[in-house]
């Protein structure tokens, strides 16, 4: 008795985490069936495996270049976020004054505000910037990349701030005693340190920056500097009809995540975790 | 000599950041308020006319913007129940002992790693042709129609699909919260003699508050900003039944190009969402002192 309930828990255990990923296999057998097929059977499997729609989409939407596109904007943004908040958050607890906490105030205050409240502003600033220096704030993937930094910051010094009160000042002061620098103290010490943080970071900016739409389709208007959800949207604009060419499009930008995906999981579902609760 | 010394190693750990900081958050924000007093267009050649408070005050008279804070209001309540108690329901389900919990654990999870506009794209074949031919073949036309055509049904189409993001997260917050429920107090009711459900409704549930209070709040704000969903499911479609606050904040800036007016709304945005989100850090706080 007991066994046959164990059995049925887990059969319904599969039954309900597949039933909730029908959508996904709705989309992949999709993309190998020809149009006739896709309205004679949504729900069947494909009668044969052919992968034109896939090398017609991978062309249409340029499929490597937006790829490799996104792939720089996210490796280094993330960077750049990891490097410069951790630094800031060192500083801002181990020196304990007013201006710190004014600081440290201001970003986590800062926290409350949409995107939406200052894409417009930010876009007529940007501009304003780019003509009297002559740069190319807009436009441009280091712009792109800049103002990424810029919106995670706070949650990222966040989350660096928290962990770093937890650490016990005195093995800095014995470096401190040794003569090493400020810098070389927080690369040599405290950085390996923050390692759990750094990944929960990590992870955390890696999702939200890969999957945003909204900011590079306001920056990015040359058609080859595109990042993936930017090429989507407008591969959706031009073959909505062709269901079976945007199913392929579609798992191509999604393969990529679930790649990254398999062999994060462990540090994703923690990350995850320890990110919310805070 | 050792404090200047100091001075220079602080300004050069945060200075970098904090300069873009300011010139991407802080500068467009307050840039951001002084625009929404003005009327207009965008174009830099073209005056801004000073307004005063007649962008606030014609908010409240915009019918579309009004419906659209209706609907995201509605979207929300309806979003909050479906989230929590999916994301509740997958965190028991695979805190059980069961062997396959793990695996299904990263399975439904999943979807939440996908960006909401390639989610809803996919959805808007399974709503629409995908229904369509369903209905077609099995002969329930009344449940399995082009659910994107139909004011009503596109709102709870979008609810859908937001369910479907969200409920993966909410049971990894969840989770945490149940793998802190010591084993101990479980094992001392059984001893009493309670039952399965007992145990759920007089241990576990009020055990689970401080992580209600988390996802319901997060699940409150993530809906009341959705956007990428949104515009890729039903651009706000038909006849702007789903068109939530986000995205009339966007078509007003960007489409019909009334900077100041959209302006205005996205400040009006912020302050619902400070609102919302003070309140959370506030009932969060006053319970962790009570736990």
């Amino acid at each position: 008795m007991r066994k046959s309930g164990k059995l049925f828990g887990e059969v319904s255990l599969w039954v309900i985490a597949l039933a909730f990923l029908s959508p996904i296999y709705i989309m992949l057998v999709n993309s190998f069936k020809n149009r006739q097929e896709l309205y004679s059977n949504a729900l069947a499997l494909p009668s044969r495996l052919s992968f034109e729609y896939y090398s017609s989409a991978l062309k249409k939407m340029n499929f490597l270049v937006t790829f490799g596109n996104s792939m720089y904007v996210t490796v280094v943004s993330v960077i750049f976020i990891v490097v410069l908040t951790s630094m800031t958050a060192w500083m801002l607890v181990r020196t304990d004054n007013a201006l710190s906490k004014f600081i440290f105030m201001t970003f986590v205050a800062t926290m409350l505000i949409p995107f939406q409240t200052l894409m417009m502003p930010l876009m007529q600033f940007m501009d304003l910037i780019g003509r009297t220096f002559h740069i190319s704030m807009l436009n441009s993937h280091e712009g792109l990349i800049y103002m990424n930094i810029g919106f995670h910051a706070s949650m990222a010094v966040f989350l660096y701030h928290g962990f770093i009160k937890s650490i016990p000042v005195a093995l800095e002061e014995a470096a401190t005693i040794d003569g090493c620098s400020k810098f070389a103290i927080f690369w040599k010490i405290i950085f390996p340190m923050l390692k759990p943080t750094t990944v929960t970071v990590m992870i955390l900016n890696v999702i939200s920056i890969w999957n945003d739409y909204l900011l590079p389709s306001l920056t990015l208007s040359s058609k080859g500097l595109r990042t993936i959800p930017l090429s989507t949207f407008y591969f959706f604009g031009e073959f909505t009809i062709q269901w079976n060419l945007a199913m392929a499009g579609l798992t191509m930008t999604i393969i990529p995540v679930v790649i990254f995906y398999a062999f994060s999981q462990k540090y994703i579902i923690k990350g995850i975790g320890e990110g919310a609760v805070k | 000599m050792i404090r200047n010394k100091d001075r220079l190693w602080y300004a050069l750990f945060t200075v970098p950041l904090l300069f873009i900081f300011i010139t991407v958050v802080i500068i467009p924000f307050f840039v951001g308020i002084f625009y929404s007093f003005f009327t207009w267009d965008g174009i830099p050649a073209n005056p801004k006319i000073y307004a005063g408070f007649d962008n606030y005050i014609n908010l409240f008279k915009d019918q579309r913007f009004m419906a659209s804070a209706w609907h995201t209001i509605l979207f929300t309540i309806m979003a909050l129940v479906s989230v929590n108690i999916l994301g509740l329901a997958f965190a028991l389900l695979v805190t059980s002992k069961l062997r396959s919990a793990k695996a299904a654990r990263t399975l439904l999870f999943m979807p939440n790693l996908i960006g909401g506009l390639i989610l809803g794209y996919i959805w808007k074949f399974i709503f629409s042709d995908g229904f369509r031919i369903i209905g077609e073949t099995t002969g329930f036309k009344s449940v399995f129609f082009n659910w994107l055509l139909d004011p009503q049904y596109a709102l709870f189409a979008t609810v859908a699909v937001f369910t479907w993001q969200m409920a993966g997260y909410m049971m990894i917050i969840y989770l945490a919260g149940l793998q802190g429920i010591p084993n101990d107090i479980f094992e001392a009711a059984k001893v009493d003699g309670a039952g399965g459900w007992q145990k759920l409704l007089k241990i576990t549930f009020p055990l689970l508050m401080p992580c209600f209070t988390i996802c319901l709040f997060l699940s409150l704000a993530n809906s009341f900003k959705i956007f990428d969903v949104n515009l890729s499911l039903t651009k706000g479609g038909p006849a702007n039944a789903t068109e939530m606050f986000a995205m009339n904040i966007y078509n007003e800036i960007f489409g019909y190009g009334n900077f100041g007016y959209g302006q205005a709304k996205a400040i009006l945005f912020f302050v619902v969402i400070a609102v919302i989100t003070l309140t959370q850090v506030y009932i969060t706080k006053k319970r962790e002192v009570q736990m």
